[in-house]
């Protein structure tokens, strides 16, 4: 490509870091679509608008979802992306490949699309960037030869994801790599045919370090924790003592509830006082650790603006044993999807629609007790509205 | 905007496909965009959901969600993807005469 054609991307490539716009001139040399990409996002910096359309409605045979479309708003001018579109692919659990796989995936993409690949989006899926209508349905058939097949998008269930979980991490209270691939099998049916008033989104963390940020980005968020106390090394404890690591300062004074005690050498918890935030085994991996009756908490409504603000999930269930065949865990689910998809209104998270119906009316539809895990400062504020036939029953 | 030739009329429709004018609508015309759906022959089931489908917009001026479809055409949405392969949305949608139903991704 002509150095002098995309001279305000061109000060991309001047930093100290890699720049998308070097992958995307390389691309470029073999692929038109590469090419015109990088042109008409040239276009977009110098008009300071974006040059693609909104919406489109594209897609495979049978399925509602995994394919999006987009066109650019000029055709004639970069007609390599008047029709570009784009695949989710469902990527494995964790994301773990063998280069043989990620081979054949580079070399479907090249065959139909125009080679660009994101690994990953925010859903988790592999993103493939831009193929024309025609080249749809193959390309989805050679992506079903290979093994792969599409992951969610529009108003259904998106592609489940997890953080690595047990393959690489000792925190984990889960099998995150399971229960994702489990979920993804078992509701393939909401996953690739869109139902609901808006997107849900499954997001599974092994521990409360939450790594894949379950809280914020999934409206179903399922996060490792355990039961009974978390588990205390006390030679372990001399040790990082003997080494100089302030134990009062850096783990004892930093603990939100105060549950942590140091004293005469030894450190001692609370446990009633700990609500397994991971502060104190982050800092004292070798001393502490997770308890051993392990499960998961599992929380609801995270998403960011559209109808209302930005909301975190909100525990709805502390704790439940996360087994195979998991259940309950679907069963909850199922009840869930029924109730959103009856009360929700078109582009209605689910967590929006506890904010404008309220949470006591989800436990009664969900068939959920409320508990005092499922309020910020229970201890502060422990005030709950109850069912006027319950005051009568309670006094 | 792209074209689509119909007994010697040229009909307006979209990069997907949609006709632009819904009152040019009728089931002639139905019969032709299922084609290109890839569908041969539309059944009385493929013409319960069109019809449908066809009356709500006229009625509200917008797409019915899916669950309103399924209640009201008694089809488990299953069945609705067997009748219309490219789904609700781009496939029947598309054949009842609708605009584009806009979503987000």
């Amino acid at each position: 490509m002509a150095d002098k054609e995309t001279p305000l991307l061109d000060e991309l490539e001047k930093g100290p870091w890699p720049s998308f716009v070097k992958d995307m001139k390389r691309m470029g040399e073999k692929n038109p679509a590469a090419r015109d990409h990088l042109r008409l996002l040239e276009k977009s910096y110098e008009d300071k608008l974006v040059h693609w359309k909104h919406g489109g409605i594209v897609g495979v045979q049978g399925y509602g979802g995994g394919v999006i479309g987009r066109y650019s708003d000029m055709p004639e001018e970069f007609p390599h992306v008047r029709e570009f579109h784009t695949f989710r692919v469902n990527q494995p659990s964790g994301w773990f490949y063998t280069t043989e796989a990620l081979r054949k995936l580079c070399d479907v993409w090249e065959t139909y699309g125009s080679g660009m690949t994101n690994f990953h989006g925010s859903t988790g899926d592999v993103i493939l960037l831009g193929a024309p209508t025609e080249n749809l349905q193959a390309c989805f058939n050679a992506l079903s030869e290979n093994g792969f097949d599409l992951g969610g998008s529009g108003s259904d269930l998106r592609t489940p994801s997890a953080c690595v979980g047990p393959a690489r991490c000792e925190y984990a209270c889960i099998d995150t790599l399971d229960l994702c691939h489990d979920l993804t099998m078992e509701f393939q049916d909401e996953i690739h045919r869109p139902m609901w008033p808006y997107k849900f989104k499954i997001k599974i963390a092994g521990c409360p370090n939450d790594c894949v940020a379950a809280i914020a980005r999934s409206d179903f968020s399922i996060i490792g924790t355990w039961k009974d106390a978390l588990k205390i090394d006390q030679d372990a404890v001399k040790e990082y003592a003997e080494a100089g690591f302030d134990i009062q300062g850096l783990v004892v004074d930093k603990c939100p509830t105060k549950a942590l005690k140091y004293e005469g050498g030894r450190l001692e918890l609370v446990p009633e006082d700990c609500t397994k935030c991971m502060h104190c085994i982050n800092k004292m991996p070798k001393a502490l650790r997770p308890g051993d009756e392990k499960g998961a908490a599992l929380l609801i409504g995270g998403k960011a603006t559209i109808l209302q603000s930005a909301f975190l999930s909100w525990v709805i269930v502390p704790w439940m044993e996360m087994k195979p065949p998991y259940d309950e865990l679907k069963d909850l689910l199922r009840r869930i999807w029924e109730w959103w998809d009856e009360n929700g209104k078109v582009r209605e998270r689910v967590g929006e629609l506890i904010y404008r119906l309220g949470m006591r009316n989800f436990l009664k539809a969900v068939g959920l007790k409320p508990v005092p895990q499922m309020v910020f400062r229970p201890r502060a504020n422990p005030y709950i509205f109850w069912w006027p036939e319950e005051v009568g029953k309670n006094g | 905007m792209p074209e689509i030739e119909y007994k010697g009329q040229k009909i307006e429709v979209d990069e997907d496909g949609f006709i632009q004018d819904p009152s040019l609508w009728n089931e002639e015309l139905a019969e032709y965009l299922a084609k290109t759906e890839g569908i041969e022959e539309l059944t009385e089931d493929h013409w319960k959901v069109i019809r449908f489908l066809n009356e709500y917009y006229h009625e509200y001026g917008i797409a019915p969600m899916i669950r309103k479809l399924c209640k009201e055409t008694g089809f488990k949405l299953k069945y609705i993807y067997e009748l219309f392969p490219s789904g609700p949305a781009k496939g029947a949608c598309k054949i009842a005469g609708l605009p584009k139903p806009t979503g987000c991704v």
